[in-house]
């Protein structure tokens, strides 16, 4: 716990120079090869290859129903859950292959967190909230450690100033943005090494949507980071790398920039520029 | 008569027959505790929660035998039946889809219907016979038999309305599945559970037939759970088929003095999940 340093926000040194590369020259941190995914006999997801690399923010953007949340999810095995859902192909983090029989999917899914669309704290309270990873996990020893953990991660999520006085207040009476940084937080005090974000701030009006992306901004210092989004305008704002998905399928991958403005595909195109989506 | 004044009249004519069905409803509830108040207040007096039963043909005395009496059936019945129908309640909607579940879920509603005097029989057998001895145990035993169906469909049905995105987020910060359900999602439904569970004692407590055949009566005060022990169900029943004067009288405080204990059972629970509620939510 007490071993990884600064907070987020203020690292600079070498995380911090990092994120000025292009994000092609970071290494990969999650390598996907042909993955298919099936819901029963549906097949939701055909043949994924895609690297997804550390300190680089990647959006998955497309039209509802074309597999990008599904595909975030087998990425910490959430679908798991599913009945008579299967996967094929292979994911690796970190050089192993997490559908592998030997994988500790509880240990996974400490190391790949996860926000979701709508926030989901948990009733109890903030402090609680964010201590309910550490304490399940057993990562810390005394209370003060606790604390210190819980408060390092509230600054990461950029929440601790507005919610210092009142920690042991219910997480119900934050409002909906705080209610999102705080999951963030949550996620963070697991020391994950990748955070995967499934639309996080499609419930949120556009004041508390750019605090949740300025904080995506400063994560990617120390994570790798996923976003499924539907605003184009969001995945051009806060990525590096952007994903278009169609149908189950992955279109074209590459810099955001070059997603928006000269795609490849026709397809990736027309959705770009609105024809259809 | 236009359109919208004889839409307006049907919508007021339905709206008063809704509220005529709902006086219909209380008007015996109001009758029944008009007439356990009046009666049972006149015999109510502080000898009726210290005093033993009297001897035929004296009067006065109380019935602190069967006041204890009924806190022990209804609280063992509780012990037994509380973690057995909250677990139960947990497997049938954590494995809500399998045969067994099913078959579970069909078992408690069964249960639910069984008269109480067969369960009543069904523990005399198990739990009077081979010991050849009523006791308090084995009307705590019936009485728990009756409470675990009521609990364990609460239980479940209350767990599967807590959204999925929140066991999904216990899941993605590594908990396991049985984490996830005892810290997250149970507690979140627990307002409802112990509501749920109220209802159940309340509904038992006032139970007669199922404590006839297994902790009987007892005319003389114990605390021994292997004893024979007075309840007051069974008090009033005995009382009131009575040909005294006097033990009708009693019967109608014993009646008053149930409702009272259902009725502070229930308040005690409302005040806690409005404490939990509220420590949940604000």
């Amino acid at each position: 716990m007490t071993s990884s340093g600064d907070t987020p926000g203020l690292s600079v040194s070498l995380s911090g120079r990092a994120a000025h590369r292009p994000a092609a020259e970071h290494p990969v941190k999650i390598g996907v090869t042909n993955l298919s995914f099936f819901y029963g006999d549906k097949r939701a997801l055909h043949d994924i290859s895609i690297d997804l690399r550390a300190n680089v923010v990647t959006a998955f953007i497309g039209p509802s129903g074309c597999g990008k949340s599904t595909f975030l999810r087998t990425l910490n095995r959430m679908n798991d859950v599913i009945p008579r859902a299967r996967v094929e192909g292979t994911v690796s983090i970190g050089g192993r292959d997490i559908y592998g029989a030997d994988v500790d999917v509880v240990e996974l899914r400490r190391r790949v967190g996860m926000v979701f669309q709508k926030s989901n704290p948990f009733p109890k309270s903030i402090f609680d909230n964010v201590a309910y990873g550490l304490r399940i996990n057993g990562m810390v020893n005394s209370r003060s450690q606790l604390a210190e953990a819980v408060e390092k991660s509230l600054r990461g999520a950029a929440l601790w100033d507005e919610v210092k006085d009142r920690l042991h207040d219910s997480a119900m009476a934050l409002s909906g943005g705080q209610q999102q940084r705080l999951c963030i937080a949550r996620a963070l005090a697991v020391e994950p090494d990748v955070v995967l974000m499934d639309e996080p701030a499609s419930a949120l009006d556009p004041i508390a949507t750019q605090r949740i992306e300025e904080l995506i901004y400063q994560l990617k210092r120390d994570y790798t980071i996923v976003i499924v989004t539907h605003n184009m305008q969001q995945a051009a704002r806060v990525s590096d790398t952007t994903a278009f998905f169609w149908l189950g399928k992955l279109i074209e991958v590459g810099p955001t920039a070059t997603v928006f403005t000269s795609p490849r595909e026709k397809l990736t195109e027309d959705y770009v520029t609105g024809r259809f989506g | 008569m236009s359109r919208t004044s004889r839409r307006k009249l049907l919508s007021a004519v339905f709206v008063g027959f809704c509220a005529l069905s709902v006086l219909t409803a209380l008007v015996p509830l109001a009758f029944v505790l008009f007439f356990v108040v009046s009666e049972g207040i006149q015999s109510l007096n502080v000898d009726f929660f210290t005093k033993m039963p009297k001897p035929v043909g004296e009067t006065g005395g109380g019935m602190a035998n069967a006041i204890v009496g009924t806190l022990m059936v209804t609280g063992l019945g509780s012990l037994f039946a509380v973690p057995i129908g909250i677990l139960s309640g947990v497997y049938m909607s954590e494995y809500a889809g399998t045969r067994f579940a099913a078959a579970a879920r069909f078992a408690a509603d069964t249960l639910n219907g069984v008269p109480s005097i067969v369960i009543g029989v069904f523990a005399y057998g198990i739990a009077v016979l081979p010991f050849k001895q009523f006791s308090a145990l084995a009307g705590g035993l019936a009485l728990g038999i009756m409470m675990i169906p009521i609990i364990a469909r609460t239980t479940e049905e209350l767990l599967l309305l807590v959204p999925g995105t929140m066991r999904e987020g216990a899941l993605a910060l590594g908990a396991t599945r049985a984490r996830a359900v005892f810290s997250v999602v149970l507690p979140s439904a627990l307002p409802g559970i112990i509501t749920g569970v109220v209802l159940a004692l309340a509904r038992i407590a006032g139970e007669t037939a199922p404590l006839l055949f297994t902790a009987f009566s007892n005319r003389f005060f114990t605390t021994k759970l292997n004893q024979p022990v007075a309840t007051l169900t069974v008090m009033v029943y005995t009382y009131a088929i009575s040909p005294y004067k006097d033990w009708h009288r009693q019967a109608w405080a014993g009646a008053l003095v149930l409702i009272f204990i259902v009725l502070i059972c229930s308040l005690l629970a409302r005040f806690a999940t409005r404490r939990l509620e509220g420590m949940q939510a604000r």
